[in-house]
């Protein structure tokens, strides 16, 4: 589904990514692990697409097609889905309205008619249900004065809705408590399936015990440094990331 | 996307034509440029209207004559060239229909191709359709009435729904008409809110309005429908001076709403209205507007002056009169509606969004006067300001030595799309008595890119985000408009900042 080739990546001249390699199949969850500053989370920015990003070398594909090449809103809308560290605050604007929109767009793009209030509502409440998202936060403004567990459960219902291909979770572990992380996996557990894949950015292993991931990739200094199962994050737990520079 | 695309996307902003600059081709009665007494004269006798009201007039070029430009706002006062002006522009033929079959096709056409169906049956100001309207909650609604009072230059062209609201005992007709009919209640009140000696553009205004609308609501009648003005400019070189008064008895109620559109003219145009609302005992009065004159073009080339004196007295004890503006056109806005809370436990409030984006100039807010004993007042000011916009807050609160317990709440936000553009505040508070209770918030905010990279990253384009953003911003006020000018209000913000990123 996903392939990166040698990706190069650099912010105001600054290399970040530095021939970074990744294949990513239907139905499979990778975990991408790492020291601060390794590259995770530019990885996630520019596979979004993020302005401040340039790339300067290698390819990324979705099923064959070359995203760099694409807008964000048009990656979104083939299908790649950034599940944001910090999810920003847009006040006035209701999250349900919102989801509308970016539904609408998506679906809009891939040539399908736009779902009725009904069909949207239905589906918003069985979408809701599924990842167990607090139907009170659904009329609020986006992500105004959330909570960040809140808001990070936000990103999983958004994620719900919009059933991308690929969904790239970066570091949404972080600053949840251990109820909320067991609800935003279960979530994630109950969105996996043949057609979609999950790359999780995380430092811990513990979102690992929840969300069991196919592989294990270390990046390290803007590469991928080591690949394994899913035992290489306790290995990583246990040891730190020293042993592999 | 390029790197520093927050800035040049951003810049952009403000570059989306405006809509309504057509003309209509009507033939009209133009009087030649130039102010002097024969000007007021002639526009008293054009109106049959009786000797008391050219004496009033006279009385205000007068106190005109006096009068010097102000020089507190917060920009240059552009020249006005006073004599430039045509101060009268009324289609030929009788300006005065008994019906609307009179009325001239092209003058419908062109209230048609703005959205202003004068057509009785078509019942909405700002939106061609007849059926159901999507209310906020996605359910379809029916559209509820709305009379309109159409003004083209200087003359009322239309009133509909006269007849039904007369049955209410409600007088909703042009001022022109109102100065015939009922002359007991126009000598009464107009000027007993703005004196004609106020300030140069009302005293301007009092010497050679030429139209406008009338409101009176009589005693415990709640008007059944919104009422509505639309004004339009569409003489080149004229000014617009329209003067509605809109008078609530005790224990009446009324919405209005009033819109405007001018072509576009490399000249600037003048509009210096005046607005005056009583509200009695118990009295409610809520006064909209949607303000989309031509702004000019991007190099600041023409445009629509609008200096405008707009106030309200709750005379009456638990009255409440509240002003709510979307200001989005206009080469400069100079406009501050304002409540005089006189009467005890009377409210006031102001709810405003104003945009100056290309080289507009908006220097807008409000002045609430506290006099009576536990009146209250609430300010909600959203300056948006794009492109070389200049947008300020300028606001006085001012409790009298009477006013025990007054209280004001207020709260101004700007927001910033790209770097050349200006958001200033001006607060004023004057508090003579010390059991008054005043609140001010302020803040500023930029788009930012990582608002609209979110957006963009659920499949939002940028030009969608940013009306997103910016509704989402202005949307504590967008909900005090009527529901289906809040719809219109809401298209027009994103219709004006269009193509500003990009």
């Amino acid at each position: 589904m996903l392939s990166i080739k040698n990706l190069h990546a650099s912010v105001e001249d600054k290399e970040i990514l530095k021939g970074l390699n990744l294949e990513v199949k239907a139905g499979e969850v990778h975990a991408i692990m790492g020291p601060n500053g390794a590259g995770k989370s530019s990885l996630a920015s520019v596979l979004a697409g993020r302005a401040n990003y340039e790339v300067t070398e290698g390819s990324v594909t979705l099923d064959g097609k070359d995203i760099l090449e694409l807008s964000p809103e048009d990656r979104a809308r083939e299908g790649v889905f950034l599940a944001f560290q910090y999810p920003i605050e847009i006040p006035g604007v209701s999250n349900i309205n919102f989801l509308k929109t970016a539904m609408n767009e998506i679906r809009d793009y891939r040539g399908l008619s736009p779902l009725t209030a009904k069909e949207f509502l239905q589906m918003s409440r069985e979408k809701q249900a599924l990842v167990e998202f607090d139907a009170k936060l659904v009329n609020r403004s986006l992500n105004e004065g959330f909570s960040g567990g809140e808001k990070k459960r936000n990103e999983i219902f958004q994620l719900a809705m919009l059933d991308p291909k690929l969904s790239i979770l970066d570091e949404t572990d972080s600053g949840l408590d251990i109820d909320a992380l067991r609800i935003v996996s279960r979530g994630v557990n109950k969105l996996r399936s043949e057609n979609n894949a999950f790359i999780l950015i995380t430092h811990y292993q513990r979102l690992l015990d929840h969300i069991v991931p196919d592989f294990v990739h270390v990046l390290s200094d803007g590469k991928i440094v080591k690949t394994g199962g899913k035992e290489l994050a306790l290995e990583l737990e246990e040891k730190g990331y020293d042993w592999l520079k | 996307m390029e790197n520093n695309t927050d800035t040049e996307f951003l810049e952009s902003l403000a570059d989306k034509e405006y809509e309504h600059g057509f003309i209509t081709d009507i033939e009209m009665d133009i009087l030649p440029p130039g102010l002097n007494e024969e000007t007021v004269r002639f526009i008293s006798a054009k109106k049959n209207e009786p000797e008391w009201m050219l004496e009033w007039r006279l009385k205000a070029y007068q106190a005109f004559l006096k009068m010097e430009l102000p020089s507190w706002q917060n920009f240059k006062m552009p020249d006005m060239n006073f004599d430039g002006i045509s101060y009268y522009a009324a289609p030929k033929n009788t300006p005065k229909y008994n019906s609307l079959d009179e009325v001239d096709p092209e003058l419908l056409a062109t209230f048609e191709k703005l959205g202003i169906p004068l057509n009785e049956r078509k019942k909405l100001l700002g939106v061609r359709e007849d059926g159901p309207i999507e209310n906020e909650n996605g359910e379809m609604v029916e559209r509820p009435l709305v009379a309109v009072d159409a003004v083209f230059d200087s003359v009322s062209v239309a009133t509909t729904y006269k007849d039904e609201l007369k049955k209410h005992g409600i007088i909703f007709c042009s001022i022109s008409e109102a100065i015939q009919d009922h002359p007991e209640l126009v000598k009464a009140y107009i000027g007993s809110v703005v004196p004609q000696t106020d300030n140069i553009f009302a005293a301007l205004n009092s010497a050679v309005f030429s139209d406008g609308s009338f409101v009176y609501i009589p005693k415990g009648v709640r008007c059944p429908m919104e009422l509505s003005t639309y004004f339009r400019i569409n003489a080149e070189n004229t000014g617009q001076f329209e003067r509605t008064l809109i008078i609530a008895d005790d224990d009446a109620y009324v919405s209005y709403l009033e819109g405007c559109t001018a072509p576009q003219r490399d000249e600037h145009q003048l509009h210096a209205a005046i607005v005056e609302i009583v509200a009695h005992k118990n009295a409610e009065v809520k006064y909209s507007t949607v303000q989309n004159w031509y702004p000019g073009d991007k190099e600041g080339k023409g445009g629509v002056y609008n200096f405008v004196t707009k106030r309200g007295i709750c005379k009456g004890e638990n009255s409440i009169i509240s002003w709510t503006q979307v200001e989005t056109g206009s080469a400069i806005t100079w406009k501050y509606p304002s409540v005089i809370l006189q009467g005890d436990n009377s409210y006031g409030e102001f709810y405003s969004v104003a945009v100056a984006k290309g080289k507009q100039i908006a220097d807008t807010g409000t002045k609430m006067i506290h006099l009576g004993k536990n009146t209250r007042s609430r300010i909600i000011s959203k300056g948006i300001s794009a492109g070389n916009g200049q947008n300020s807050y300028r606001g006085l609160v001012s409790i009298g030595p009477k006013a025990a317990n007054a209280r004001n709440f207020t709260q101004c936000d700007s927001m910033l799309i790209g770097d050349r553009c200006g958001a200033h505040t001006f607060p004023y508070i004057d508090a003579k008595n010390p059991t008054a209770t005043l609140e001010h918030e302020a803040t500023t905010s930029k788009i930012g890119e990582d608002q609209i990279f979110y957006l963009n990253a659920r499949g939002i384009d940028t030009e969608k985000a940013v009306e997103m953003i910016v509704n989402g911003f202005a949307k504590e006020v967008l909900n005090k408009l009527p529901m289906e000018f809040a719809v219109e209000a809401q298209k027009l913000l994103a219709v004006s900042l269009e193509g500003s990123v990009g």
